[in-house]
Parts: C-alpha cells; structure tokens; sequence
C-alpha cells in the first residue's frame, strides 16, 4: 500500500515535468522569436516590412526589407494546395467511413498514415525529377519549378491530416440522422450530400484548417520546388519563395546580431501568428463541433 | 379483418448465428392502428425495421419469408427499396430532425425526387405541419433551425416529414417514450387522427398507450408472435399464459 502511493506520486511528478517542460519550451521558443523579431523593428519600420514587397537584405547601402512578395507567395502555395487538398480529403473521408468495405479499409487507412511519414526532402525531390517535368509537359512552360508544382506536393503532404480528421468528423455524425434520410427513401449518395456532411461541416472545417496549418509551416518541400525566385508572383506558374524557404536559406550565411539576422526572426514570428491564428480557429471550431456532437 | 395491408408469412430473421425473429404469420388491417409489445429485446424494433427494408444496411441480416405491401413483395430482391421506403414511412424513438431548418426537414422527402415545385412544396410543407399540429407553433419561424424545437415538437416534425412524401404506412418505433406526459397526449392524438389515412404501426413499452390507441396489438416473446388480435381482448381477456402476465406486469 505504501509503495503504491510512492510510485504514484512519482509518476505523477514525472509527467507533470514533462508537461511542463513541454509548456516551457513552446514559451522559450515564442519569447525568442518575439525578442530577436523587436530588435529588428529597431532598425526598420513595420510599415515598410509589411507594405513592401522587396527583400533584399544584402543591397550594399540600401538594404531592404519587404515581406509582400513572400507572404504572398506563401499564400497563393498554400491556397492552391489547400484548393487540391480539401476537396480529394473530404471526398476519401466520406468514402473511407461511409462505403468502403472493412477490409478495404484496413488498407487504404495505414497507406495514409504511411503517406504523412514520407520526408520532406523526399517529397521535394519528387516534385524535382516528377511533378516538374509534367506541369512543364502539360502547360508548355520551359520550367515546372513554380507555385503550382509547391501547391500540389503540399496537397499530398496535407492529406493525411485532413483526411483523418475529416474522417472522425464524418463518423461522429449520429446514425439517426442517416436513418432518417434512408427511410424516406434517400440513397446513400444523397444521404452523404445533404445530410452527413452539413451535419459535420465545423468538423471539416477544423479538418481543413488543421491541414492549412500542415501547409503553410511546411519547408523543404517548396524550397526544392517551387523555384526559389524571390519576387512577386502573378500567377501559379510564377516560380516563387516562401517565408520558410527565406528563413532556411538564408540563416545559414547571416552573420550574427545584424539587421538582416534579426529580420529572419521577425519573419519566423509572423509565421508563428499565422499558423497559431489557425490552430485556434481550428481549435474553436472543433470545440463547438464536439458539442454539437450529440 | 376485411382490408389487409401488410402481410407477413412465415417470415424468419437472422443475424449472423442469431435467429431473432421466428415463424412470423400476422396480417396489419388498412386503416387500423397495431401496437407490438413485449419485453425488450424481443424483436419488436427488427419487426418493425423489416417493413421497409432498414436491414439492407446492416450486411449480417438475413430475411427469409414473405412480406407483402398489398400486392409488392417487399423482400424481393428486384423489388426497389426507396419505393418501398416512399410508401412505408418510419418515426424512431428518438426524435431525429435532420440540423436543418424546419422548413427543409419537412420539404426533405419532396426534394429526393425533383418533382415538385418550390411552391408545391411550400403548399405540402405548410399542410403536412398542420396534419402533425405543428403548424401553429412554428409558423412563424419555419427557417429555424429543427433542432432548437422541444422533444415533443421535434417528435411532430418527423410525423410531418414522413407524411410529407403521402406514405401508406407509417411505423413508429417508440415514438414517445422520450417524451413528457403533455407531448405524448399530442401524439396519440395525432395517430387517431391519422389512421384515416394511413395504416399504422407502432411498438410501445407503455400498456396504456397500446389501449389508447390501438385497434389490434401483437405481444411478442422471444422472437415469436405469441398472441394476436383487438386491443381490447389482448389486455382484457388473453388466451396465452404468456400474454396474460406480461400485460398483468408481472415479468418485462
Ligand atoms: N443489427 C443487429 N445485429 C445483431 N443483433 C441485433 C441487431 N439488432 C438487434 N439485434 C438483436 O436482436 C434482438 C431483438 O432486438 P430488437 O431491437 O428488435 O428488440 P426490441 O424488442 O425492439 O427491444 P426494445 O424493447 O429494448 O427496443 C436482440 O437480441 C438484439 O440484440
Ligand atoms: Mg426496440
């Protein structure tokens, strides 16, 4: 008996360090990237950071430092794959929960989970030596290195999120509402269409922009593919660079404690709100859907 | 029995291993009220879910038997199973309006075959809610959402909705048993009014209501029909030592 309350007391300490730990080192990483991120607003205005598209911090005299042109670019890549993503995650999602047969999907499901254990780099090479030569092939451009090849590997790589978020959204979804749908003679099809999955729509939203949040962090992959030119983009065939491709390059060759140094930190914290704005939307949404639920 | 509506014969059910309903033989007059009863789990819900082929969407089912709506052998296999399930509509215990408006809830089952015009519609909607005597209470708010309303108007919507696609017969699995005192007087109301045009099936738990309601009750044991005939003399004066102590209350 005493033994027993010893060691429970210790494993709870244990985990209750490790929680902590946890909690310390998110705020470690938060506070630092605030830090460094206002040491450079000492030096350049918000307002010509966020209202420029230029950057260009190795301009000998005249350095500048505009995020337009990245943030833009992060956008239209992840809004394009996002584009890809939702509707093909949703769509497998219905048709893992509503009509593939168990044993159907007791394969396609770990084939997913495998699909979100492929390395970034991996999927970046393929994009190289696959996805490139195609768009090229298909549109004929000289080069298939742009936005729209970025957009579709960061579809593949946002997939697994999606859709097995999606899919417990789908299958959270009373069975009475189905029933009620079949006994007025409505056939599965419509059943998932009308009923299923307005009954479920906050859940695939939270699904949606969990796999929003996969994107848009995401930097190998649109390093190795997307080009890598660091200007506006018109278009999804324009190659492009994104915030974490910035960021990767060129913390490399900064020396430290300059501008240009701090500059990077301030683009990793405006990384940082983006996707924390969307694990709480996400987070939110999810909320609402569980009470919903029942 | 003059007018038979559904006839059942020698109708046997399955799942997987499990022989639930057994040697069923009972005929639902038209135009009359059935209650089944019996202890839980005796497979009064399988009965019931037989009639309009809610067992498709289980795979381990296996009907064996006739089943005739009329002339239409229900289980047939070439027999289609939405219009079965156009002409037999089901209320389940518990009230399932779909998260819609109440509007769309009723208007649901008209919009499946793209028939009907939007004011055909709006004229069924609006008739089908005053059948069910829902109308009063949700005319003004019809774009509400369905799931707002109490369990008992809840419990009339999905009367309404399943009336709103003109069924023959309605089943109801429990439709009252969550539901208060107030509600549940609504309802049966509403059943005695309805069995003028429509033939009517309901399982109940509650002896009271069974002879509030129905012209004929089946009790049901073990899978077996074991008695059937009017309302009056299953309560009253049954035959089998079985009936008599389940309506007595002594076992169930
Ligand atoms: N889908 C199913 N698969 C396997 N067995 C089932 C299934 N549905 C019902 N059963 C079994 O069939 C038997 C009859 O169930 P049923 O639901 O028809 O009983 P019931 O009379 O409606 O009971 P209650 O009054 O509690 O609703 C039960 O033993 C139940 O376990
Ligand atoms: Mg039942």
């Amino acid at each position: 008996m005493k033994r027993r309350t010893f060691w429970d007391r210790f494993y709870h300490r244990l985990f209750a360090l490790a929680a902590g730990l946890c909690v310390l080192v998110l705020l470690g990483i938060f506070g630092m990237l605030l830090f460094n991120g206002f040491r450079f607003f000492e030096s350049v205005s918000l307002w010509s950071f966020l209202g420029s598209s230029n950057w260009n911090p190795s301009a000998w005299g005249k350095a500048t430092y505009g995020i337009g042109a990245m943030l833009w670019s992060t956008l239209l890549v992840s809004l394009g794959a996002m584009v890809l993503a939702v509707p093909l995650g949703i769509g497998t999602a219905a048709y893992l929960s509503e009509v593939a047969p168990g044993r159907v999907r007791d394969w396609i499901k770990p084939a997913i989970e495998l699909l979100a254990a492929v390395p970034s780099v991996v999927v970046g090479f393929i994009g190289i030596v696959v996805i490139a030569p195609i768009i090229s092939w298909i549109f004929g451009l000289s080069n298939g290195l742009n936005a729209l090849n970025g957009s579709i590997l960061l579809a593949v790589m946002a997939l697994p999120t999606i859709i097995s978020v999606a899919e417990e959204a789908i299958r959270s979804v009373p069975n009475t509402y189905k029933e009620g749908a079949y006994a007025l003679g409505a056939n599965s099809w419509t059943t998932l269409i009308t009923v299923t999955l307005p009954a479920c729509t906050s859940g695939l939203i939270a699904a949606t922009m969990l796999g929003m949040g996969r994107v848009i962090g995401e930097t190998m992959t649109v390093l190795m593919a997307t080009g890598n030119a660091n200007a506006m983009p018109h278009g999804f065939f324009d190659p492009v660079r994104t915030i974490t491709a910035t960021v990767a390059i060129e913390m490399g060759e900064v020396p430290y404690g300059t501008t240009h140094f701090y500059g990077l930190y301030a683009l990793g914290a405006i990384l940082f709100i983006i996707t924390l704005i969307i694990n709480l939307l996400a987070e939110g949404i999810a909320a609402k859907f569980r009470k919903q639920g029942r | 029995m003059e007018n038979i509506k559904i006839a059942i014969r020698d109708f046997n059910l399955h799942f997987g291993s499990k022989h639930v309903l057994k040697n069923i033989n009972i005929e639902f007059p038209a135009n009359k009220i059935v209650a089944l009863i019996g202890p839980s789990g005796c497979g009064k819900s399988t009965l019931l879910r037989s009639l309009n082929r809610m067992h498709d969407l289980s795979p381990d089912a296996r009907l064996e038997g006739d089943i005739l709506l009329e002339d239409l052998p229900l289980l047939h296999p070439r027999t289609d199973v939405v219009a079965i399930r156009r002409k037999v509509g089901m209320v389940f215990q518990r009230p399932n309006p779909f998260p819609k408006s109440i509007y769309e809830n009723v208007a649901f089952g008209l919009r499946l075959t793209g028939t009907h015009t939007e004011a055909d519609i709006r004229t069924r909607v609006e008739s089908c809610l005053q059948q069910s005597y829902i109308w009063e209470e949700t005319k003004d708010e019809l774009q509400k959402s369905a799931l707002q309303l109490s369990g008992g108007q809840q419990q009339r919507l999905c009367i309404a909705r399943a009336i709103a696609v003109e069924p023959e017969v309605i089943l109801l699995d429990e439709p009252c048993s969550a539901l208060d005192p107030i509600s549940t007087a609504k309802i049966e109301d509403l059943l005695l009014e309805l069995k003028n045009r429509y033939t009517i099936v309901i399982v109940t738990h509650n002896m009271q209501q069974a002879q509030r309601v129905a012209d004929f009750t089946a009790f049901m044991y073990l899978g077996e029909v074991i008695e059937y005939g009017p309302t009056d003399q299953i309560f009253n004066q049954p035959q089998q030592m079985l009936t008599r102590n389940y309506v007595e209350g002594h076992f169930g």
